[in-house]
């Protein structure tokens, strides 16, 4: 426990002192993050269907998003 | 006002030098700026003597302008094949009884049980709409419904988006509710009744049971740098009702020697009520082309399932036109506490599935896609995967040893999808 205790603090300081030195991209430096390929989920049918086929094959659900709906597969 | 000059001249010269490398020619890809956005795939996934589905999908997106978004889609899914009942490979070949009630089928000696009767339609539909609705913020509702002939579901859902820190960083809350109705062929099992045997007839809860689902959203999404882009999520969700799986059952053996007992094969039961939670970080980042895509899941739940969840895909630009992302994903998940392989007669059990889903679980997935943007308006891809599941049985008893009890699962995954803008 007191090795998770300091992992999560060296975790939590790494991770503040990213966003305090972060640079905020500006509008016109977005060439690179709009590109669709740079989306968060590029190909949605494509995740829909992985969704799919875990959440029928598998015991965990969710994570990336809200669930798109019922199944009786599980 | 000699510093505010040279501070302006600074921050124009850091500008154009930002938009001199922002015309840098990147690879022909679609750039949406269409009113309309057409989806179209087609899956085929297939599971070695097990099931195969066809699943062709249509997602419709029109652009009303002023950032307002109405998505559609639909989704048909068709299942055949054989699924595995939950009962145990055996020394002697062994004989159910359909869950319709009206027919048998026979498994050969030492094969694990599949039921060949598993066929399905599924019909789902989802309907999206997106509009600001005020500085900064965006709102989404969402409504989803399938059919199947054993299984409805009906869906509302509800997210706010809001942009921040010169939308460097948006924070996600969302909502869904899900309405669903199980209803069986051959009516609800009695949890833990035994199967009875052809032409004697189930005894039966009714035939239709709810199932209510909740799932909480909160994200935040956070821009790194030009290049990277950084999601965290907490999903919790709530599943309440009717969670059994009416058509699986599980081997009531001997204690010692692991062998059935007569009668042996009864219904399966599992709570009804599941709560969950799940962790979830993605991270995008871009080379000079090519771009990494990778995400990690922690879920837990209440259980006794916990699983890991890890995704890469990277994509390889071939050069103007062509990409190639190779995939990979790894799933781990330890057992539901009450996932039992075989049941041991005289034991009291309150919950009991042995459904392979529900046990130590690991998934491995390669895959590789394949695209090509035919024009900046169009793009066709293709993409093949190999899947593998290897569970472990929860108990190994006396001549059990002698059996492969949980096989391995193997599937082929393929795709195509075809995206059209005008």
């Amino acid at each position: 426990m007191k090795i998770n205790l300091k992992l999560l603090s060296v975790v939590l300081t790494a991770v503040i002192l990213t966003g305090c030195s972060m640079q905020l991209v500006q509008p016109w430096e977005r060439d690179v993050l709009a590109q669709r390929k740079m989306q968060l989920d590029p190909y949605p049918n494509d995740t829909a269907l992985d969704e799919h086929i875990y959440f029928s094959k598998e015991a965990s659900r969710g994570g990336a998003g809200l669930g798109g709906g019922g199944c009786g597969c599980n | 006002m000699q510093l505010n000059d040279k501070r302006i001249r600074n921050q124009l010269s850091v500008a154009t030098a930002s938009l001199l490398t922002a015309v840098a020619p990147v690879s022909q890809a679609l750039e949406s700026s269409s009113d309309w956005e057409v989806d179209t795939s087609v899956l085929y996934y297939s599971e070695t003597d097990r099931v195969t589905a066809w699943e062709p999908v249509i997602r419709l997106r029109k652009d009303f302008g002023n950032d307002r978004f109405l998505t559609f889609k639909t989704v048909i899914d068709s299942l055949t094949g054989s699924s595995a009942n939950g009962a145990i490979a055996t020394g002697s070949a062994q004989t159910f009884t359909t869950p319709s009630g009206n027919s048998t089928y026979t498994t050969p000696a030492n094969t694990t049980p599949l039921d060949p009767s598993f066929h399905d339609t599924r019909v789902a539909v989802n309907l999206g709409w997106e509009q600001p609705i005020a500085k900064d913020m965006t709102g989404i509702i969402g409504f989803n419904a399938s059919n199947e002939y054993d299984y409805q579901s009906l869906g509302l859902s509800g997210t706010l988006k809001w942009d921040f820190n010169q939308k460097n960083s948006t924070l996600t809350a969302g909502l869904a509710y899900n309405a669903d109705t199980v209803k069986p062929v051959g009516g609800l099992p009695v949890g833990f009744a035994t199967m009875p045997t052809y032409p004697a007839v189930k005894p039966t809860q009714g035939t239709t049971e709810d199932k209510t689902i909740y799932d909480l959203i909160l994200g935040w999404t956070q821009v790194l740098s030009r290049k990277d882009i950084l999601q965290l999520n907490y999903v919790y969700g709530n599943e309440s009702g009717y969670l059994t799986d009416p058509y699986k059952i599980l081997t009531l053996v001997d204690g010692t020697t692991g062998d059935p007992v007569a009668n042996p094969y009864v219904y399966e039961k599992r709570p009804d009520d599941r709560t969950r939670h799940a962790l979830y970080a993605q991270w995008n980042h871009q080379f000079t082309q090519d771009v990494l895509r990778m995400s990690y899941r922690y879920f837990t739940d209440d259980w006794g399932i916990d699983s890991h969840t890890v995704d890469m895909r990277y994509r390889y630009e071939l050069g103007g036109k062509h990409f190639l992302e190779p995939h990979f994903r790894y799933y781990t998940q330890t057992a539901a506490d009450f996932y039992h392989t075989s049941l041991i007669n005289g034991q009291i059990y309150d919950y009991a599935s042995a459904d392979y889903r529900l046990a130590d679980l690991v998934t491995t997935t390669f895959g590789i896609k394949y695209g090509y943007a035919i024009s900046d308006q169009s793009e066709f891809g293709i993409r093949l995967e190999q899947m593998n599941q290897q569970a472990d049985p929860s108990q190994v008893i006396g001549n059990q040893a002698s059996q492969d009890l949980v096989p391995d699962v193997d599937a082929t995954i393929l795709q195509f999808n075809y995206t059209l803008l005008f």
